[in-house]
């Protein structure tokens, strides 16, 4: 393989897609990748998966960005559970995105602990583990990242649409900034150019909660053969929280005991139980490192940072954005998504935005929600169809 | 792969197609008060504008953002500010004038970020109103004036006449203006203002800055 030219190895590889609709890899760049913070790492691997078929023209690529606790298996099954992927509701064939007809891709981001490099992969020049030398990372450097694997590895010349909510809102709103004219459509989901004071204060919260772990051993747990178990779980937990609304909470627990049992000495409210089965759950499948070097890259990230105004980032960009809140998410309000909205029109893009009313909380985008999938499905159609792309 | 037929010339609202035909192809265009986005979907597709939508209902932008029209969930009062100058050809507006709580500063704005405004508005001077009041000597309720007074969302209703008389003061040209008779038919009164402000149902206006 090593002997044809690159757009061969392309080629074949697009052949190999056509019988099999599903693919999970690392591609390595062993030149590696220069971080904003000055730092350089290499190797630099990516995992990924794909799904849908690439077509003859490379006009359907579909880049889907994750959030801070989610990983490229946005289908699944998940390698470590066997459970579907984190967004079945809205990936899928015959979903709003269709993979019977966008080839949809999606990596796990730099910094993160399902394959691509981050504090559990090894440093070169230690021979062990980065964990806590792991340099500082940016949503920048996730999207730099992203980028090679996009056009390097995969030869797509232009997305057609890169989508994410949350964290990977934010991501989507780098690419339009780093690389304005490479995608037709962006659609950032329940997110926001900036990192508030309240959204830094949460993560703080859940990264003291790692570091006073006595299994913490200042990053260096995996040397001491332990994990900071308790930590990585009262951090996920605190954050869980936040990606409900108090509504939802209500409806989903109200007042009520596990097991309506009221007299045991376990005694304990459903809300109790159900937080501690998503902290104990996520240590099983997620490393303290990546979430502390995580959560630090969506702290630092600011777009209207060193630019006059934060309509100054868009100016170059072509792309068509889709802008979509939850009325009831209060970590990304729709206060923020207005803002970027009055800005995207300050340089003239083609916005649509909407608030979709539901009492869910930040965790709508992931579930199912109706208003969501059809102004998503509708979008990108009504995107394909002016671009002349798809099919 | 098409767009949802969402709307057919035959469905498009009288007024409407009025509307459209006021409008050159590849013009760029924002319609304020878009609804479902009937005419911008019509303006794309008929005319190949860059058509784009303002809306305050948001079940309306679901649909439209849905049937993928580029429409954002918005207030004429509050949002327009934020559009640079000159970003649009025509600006419409369309049975939405009486409603906004600004109607002078909207007008204003879409004169700023457009080269032309297009508005058309229900005629309070339409003699059914007229004669509604004088007879019943209550809030009328017509076909278009069909929401009692406590619970109406059209709060700024004016005239024809009225209309004249703001553009005259604040200074923006009417290019182009006509009224729409009750069955949603171009009247002939053009010359004659005061008999359209009689028997014009709705008004429709094309402005430019003077």
């Amino acid at each position: 393989l090593r002997l044809l030219p690159p757009p061969t190895i392309v080629r074949l590889m697009s052949l190999a897609y056509a019988h099999e609709t599903q693919c999970h890899a690392t591609a390595r760049f062993a030149d590696g990748l220069v971080l904003e913070c000055g730092q350089f790492i290499a190797p630099l691997d990516i995992a990924y998966t794909t799904q849908g078929r690439l077509n003859s023209a490379r006009s359907n690529a579909v880049l889907v960005c994750h959030a801070l606790t989610g990983d490229q298996h946005v289908v699944g099954p998940h390698p470590a559970n066997g459970r579907p992927g984190w967004w079945t509701a809205m990936v899928g064939p015959g979903r709003p995105i269709d993979t019977d007809r966008w080839f949809v891709v999606c990596t796990n981001v730099l910094g993160g602990c399902m394959g691509s490099t981050g504090p559990s992969s090894i440093n070169p020049a230690t021979g062990s583990a980065w964990a806590s030398d792991f340099p500082p990372i940016t949503i920048g450097d996730m999207v730099a990242a992203q980028a090679r694997l996009v056009f390097e590895h995969l030869g797509i010349p232009r997305i057609f649409a890169v989508i994410g909510g949350s964290m990977g809102g934010m991501q989507v709103l780098e690419w339009t900034v780093r690389f304005p004219a490479a995608m037709a459509a962006a659609v950032p989901i329940a997110t926001a150019h900036f990192h508030s004071a309240q959204n830094i204060a949460f993560h703080e919260v859940g990264r003291q909660a790692i570091a006073a772990d006595p299994s913490f051993h200042r990053g260096r747990y995996q040397q001491h053969g332990v994990v900071p178990e308790r930590g990585l779980a009262v951090a996920r937990m605190c954050a869980h929280i936040t990606y409900l609304s108090e509504a939802a909470l209500t409806r989903k627990f109200g007042r009520r005991w596990r097991g309506g049992m009221r007299d045991l000495p376990t005694e304990m409210f459903e809300v109790e139980s159900y937080l501690q089965h998503q902290g104990a759950s996520f240590v099983r499948r997620f490393d303290a490192n990546s979430y502390l070097a995580i959560t630090r890259a969506m702290d630092l990230f600011d777009l209207s940072e060193d630019r006059p105004s934060l309509a100054d980032a868009f100016r170059a960009t072509r792309a068509r954005f889709c802008v979509v809140s939850f009325s009831s998410d209060w970590l990304f309000p729709t206060a923020r998504s207005r803002e970027l909205v009055r800005a995207l029109h300050a340089v003239a893009a083609s916005v649509s935005f909407v608030e979709i009313e539901t009492d869910k909380g930040h965790d709508a985008f992931l579930l199912d929600e109706p208003d969501l999938h059809r102004t998503v499905s509708g979008f990108l159609s009504g995107v394909a169809s002016r671009e002349g792309v798809g099919n | 792969l098409t767009l949802a037929p969402l709307a057919d010339d035959q469905e498009l609202r009288q007024d409407l197609r009025l509307i459209a035909a006021m409008v050159p192809a590849r013009s760029r265009v924002l319609d304020i008060g878009c609804g479902n986005g009937a005419l911008i979907a019509h303006l794309a597709r008929t005319r190949q504008c860059d058509a784009r939508g303002l809306e305050l209902d948001m079940s309306e932008v679901t649909q439209a953002v849905a049937h993928g029209l580029p429409v954002m969930q918005g207030n004429a009062d509050t949002d327009l500010v934020h559009y640079p100058d000159a970003s649009f050809d025509f600006v419409i507006l369309s049975r939405t004038l009486q409603a906004v709580s600004q109607p002078r500063e909207v007008l204003r704005q879409m004169l700023r970020i457009g080269a032309s405004a297009i508005v058309s508005f229900p005629n309070f001077g339409h003699w059914r109103v007229r004669w509604q009041l004088l007879v019943t000597g209550c809030m009328p309720m017509t076909r278009v004036w069909h929401r009692p007074w406590f619970e109406t969302p059209n709060i700024h209703p004016c005239t024809l006449h009225d209309f004249f008389s703001l553009c005259r003061m604040d200074g923006h040209r009417v290019a182009e203006w006509f009224a729409v008779d009750d069955a949603g038919r171009q009247t002939p009164w053009r010359r004659f203002p005061r008999l359209a402000n009689i028997f014009g149902e709705q008004a429709v206006f094309r402005l430019t800055s003077n």
